[in-house]
């Protein structure tokens, strides 16, 4: 059966799962905000990551190594059908740890993960000094040691979106910017989305509005406990591979750009750079990598992650508004193929899978 | 790569003289390497790291990163941001430039 959906986000949220309801042989409208959107698809590190992900909710820590086992399939179909190379690739991730504290919290987690998912199912390692350095020859006195995981790798979400967005085109999909979701009401047996580009309608809609989520949700019957983090990112200027493998702090793109990541501030919805921020990023990465001082910063920016106030995701149907569909995490690169080819046909199917009911925001409220 | 026609619009400002590739480029002061270089009918400043394929002048204001060439053995310089001076030592860039020990 096709149905009409509107998709309320053009992001690697609402796009990857637009994707996939097109690739059902769904009717699609994306509705998107436009460039005065927060754009957490635009500003960040672009690691598709399993390792660290879902400690206290297994499901996620499933879901996550889900995804990025589709993501090479996920990566060559939008190639095919968009002509847009993501630039993905998944030669294993590093986390390197600078302090034994750090090192022995990092073999805890690992073997919590171990124990709960299974060697097979997890696959984190940690590597002394000595094993790290035959892998990555480059690394700082000061790193001890590293966890790895072979099914961590990265891509380039500029591209992955563009591919996203050539593909729906293809797919027959419309994306409609400057079209801001206002209201969502009931309009018969489907829905009325208001937006400055008129009212559209369909008869199933799609939250994937990131922190918009938040302020849509009340009209549909869902509370969506959501938080703004920002992070910072710095990009030096371009230089021969010398990194085999993306870290948590540090990764080369595949045209050799160096990326400085991994800070974490509580600053509401604003997204600007900042000195202390800039200098502290800098600072790991070169303990880390220490030949990097010689490198020059071409650029920087904050984006704005979007949490859930527990940092998993929320997949969530609403229960007075059927058919109304909200699609919540901050790991958008890493679960777009997960997105795309899992949670959208359950979607075109009318029904989320009990499996995601773990999922559900009903896991925030005690009553 | 040379334009048949380049055109300086001011010809003010004393002689600067600066080498590109081991030939002698006569500026002006106040120029960008990039502006001396276009108004000397140079066009190819780098090779792309991505494709090979030659890349010259683009916005001409610091932003697009196109015009990188390699000055006094420094790499990844933007030719378009830095000022022309006596004697300078510029070089097209080829690939990318290697940081620390070789990979």
């Amino acid at each position: 059966m096709s149905a009409h959906v509107i998709v309320i986000g053009g992001g690697l949220v609402g796009s990857a799962v637009a994707f996939g309801l097109l690739g059902e042989g769904q009717d699609v409208t994306i509705l998107d905000e436009g460039d005065i959107a927060l754009r957490a698809s635009r500003g960040n590190f672009g690691l598709v990551w399993v390792q660290s992900k879902g400690d206290g909710m297994p499901e996620y820590a499933q879901w996550t190594r889900r995804s990025a086992d589709l993501w090479s399939g996920f990566a060559e179909e939008l190639a095919d059908e968009s002509g847009v190379e993501t630039g993905y690739a998944k030669p294993g991730g590093m986390h390197l740890l600078l302090s034994e504290e750090a090192l022995e919290a990092r073999r805890d987690l690992n073997n919590r993960m171990h124990n709960v998912n299974g060697a097979a199912g997890y696959g984190a390692e940690i590597l002394d000094r000595k094993a790290l350095l035959e892998v990555l020859p480059g690394i700082g006195p000061d790193v001890v040691g590293g966890s790895y995981s072979p099914h961590d790798g990265h891509t380039n979400p500029l591209r992955t979106l563009r591919g996203l967005h050539g593909a729906i085109a293809r797919r027959g999909g419309r994306y409609i910017s400057g079209a801001g979701a206002q209201s969502i009401t009931r309009d018969g047996e489907g829905y009325a989305v208001e937006t400055p580009k008129g009212t559209f309608r369909g008869d199933r809609v799609v939250l994937a509005a990131g922190h918009g989520n938040k302020w849509l949700g009340p009209d549909v019957g869902l509370d969506i406990p959501l938080r703004p983090q920002k992070g910072q990112i710095l990009v030096s200027e371009r230089t021969a591979p010398f990194l085999p493998m993306p870290t948590h702090v540090v990764r080369q793109t595949d045209e050799g750009s160096v990326m400085f990541g991994d800070s974490h501030e509580d600053t509401g919805y604003g997204d600007t750079s900042s000195t202390d921020v800039i200098r502290d990023l800098s600072a790991n990465a070169i303990r880390c990598f220490p030949h990097l001082a010689s490198l020059r910063i071409v650029r920087s920016w904050g984006a704005v992650r979007v949490l859930s106030t527990d940092g998993f995701p929320i997949y969530q149907e609403s229960e007075s508004h059927p058919g109304v569909f909200s699609v919540n995490c901050h790991s958008g690169v890493t679960l777009a193929a997960a997105h795309a080819l899992e949670l959208a046909p359950m979607i075109a199917a009318g029904a989320l899978s009990p499996e995601l009911g773990v999922f559900s925001a009903k896991r925030f409220s005690h009553d | 790569m040379t334009d048949p026609s380049p055109r300086r619009l001011d010809e003010s400002g004393a002689p600067v003289r600066f080498e590109f590739e081991g030939r002698e480029i006569v500026a002006r002061e106040g120029d960008s390497v990039a502006l001396a270089l276009a108004a000397s009918g140079i066009r190819h400043l780098r090779d792309s790291v991505v494709s090979g394929d030659p890349r010259g002048m683009y916005c001409m204001m610091g932003t697009c990163f196109d015009c990188l060439v390699e000055i006094d053995g420094q790499p990844n310089r933007q030719a378009c941001m830095t000022p022309v001076s006596e004697g300078l030592n510029v070089r097209i860039q080829r690939g990318a430039p290697v940081v620390g020990e070789s990979a």
